[in-house]
């Protein structure tokens, strides 16, 4: 089942670039990096169970960075919101100069 | 989930959560709605998990549920209505359409690679024989082989990993706190 799980994870993982290329919400784009983050899971997952379980362990580091990212994305877009009352990145360009 | 007992099963239902995760991956890129594009991506996630468990991931199965669909998305979609994205004026966000092509070039290029990587031979003294994680977790249990080189081989990326999530948390306060001087 091995190349049929990378091509779900390649399939998923090119649906959540195509998301983030296309998207202006910023919380829709932040969702399809989630997106993204899964559909490299399930390549670790698979690849863990033909070349060893280490695989698994970094599937779970993967997760607590996903975890700690989500928290700090979200308070960027609140504190973003607060300050713009938008999410919409065309109206949000404080650095262009 | 043992691949040999029943092949065909097996196969019908790792095609069936596959096709699933990437239609609900679909529709959660192309909603307008906030809400409904996060309900579909935790449908996605509920069927990876599903994928995890038929991959002899059954721990990583479980974790996917609580903390992914659990507590991820639902931190998502407290934002979402925190903040009151709801509603249809601030829908209309998709980019141009010489964006969307650019996009679909990137993705063609990325199956593309994906595909040419499938392809590569991996070396056979790297690779278990078939069925041994299968019979590791029948033997020791879900948790024992994964806990194992976590907290041997991987302890300093483990430690590491609890003062990311403190940064973490420290920065999410910091973020989110109301300024004094600025209110």
């Amino acid at each position: 089942m091995l190349n049929e799980s990378l091509f779900f994870s390649a399939v998923l993982f090119t649906i959540g670039v195509v998301g983030v290329l296309t998207r202006r919400n910023a919380i829709i784009i932040f969702m399809c990096v989630e997106l993204m983050l899964n559909a490299v899971n399930l390549a670790f997952v698979a690849f863990a169970q033909v070349h060893g379980v280490a695989g698994q362990v970094f599937v779970f580091f993967v997760m607590t960075v996903a975890a700690a990212e989500a928290a700090v994305g979200l308070a960027i877009i609140i504190a973003l919101f607060r300050h713009k009352q938008t999410v919409n990145l065309q109206q949000i360009n404080l650095l262009k100069g | 989930m043992p691949q040999g007992d029943f092949p065909l099963f097996y196969a019908f239902h790792f095609y069936l959560f596959g096709i699933v995760a990437i239609v609900s991956a679909l529709l959660f890129v192309t909603r307008k709605s906030p809400v409904a594009a996060a309900l579909w991506l935790v449908n996605t996630m509920f069927c990876l998990a599903a994928l995890y468990i038929l991959l002899d991931a059954q721990f990583i199965g479980a974790i996917q549920v609580l903390v992914y669909a659990g507590a991820i998305m639902v931190v998502f979609l407290f934002v979402i209505m925190l903040l009151n994205l709801g509603h249809p004026s601030e829908l209309a966000d998709a980019r141009s359409l010489g964006w969307k092509l650019a996009a679909g070039f990137v993705g063609l290029a990325l199956i593309a690679e994906v595909f040419a990587l499938t392809r590569v031979r991996v070396p056979d003294s790297l690779t278990l024989p078939p069925g041994a994680l299968a019979a590791d977790i029948m033997q020791n249990g879900a948790i024992a082989p994964i806990a194992r080189p976590l907290f041997t081989e991987y302890l300093l990326a483990f430690e590491l990993t609890s003062i990311l999530l403190l940064a973490a948390i420290v920065g999410a306060v910091v973020l989110g706190r109301r300024r004094a001087d600025v209110e």
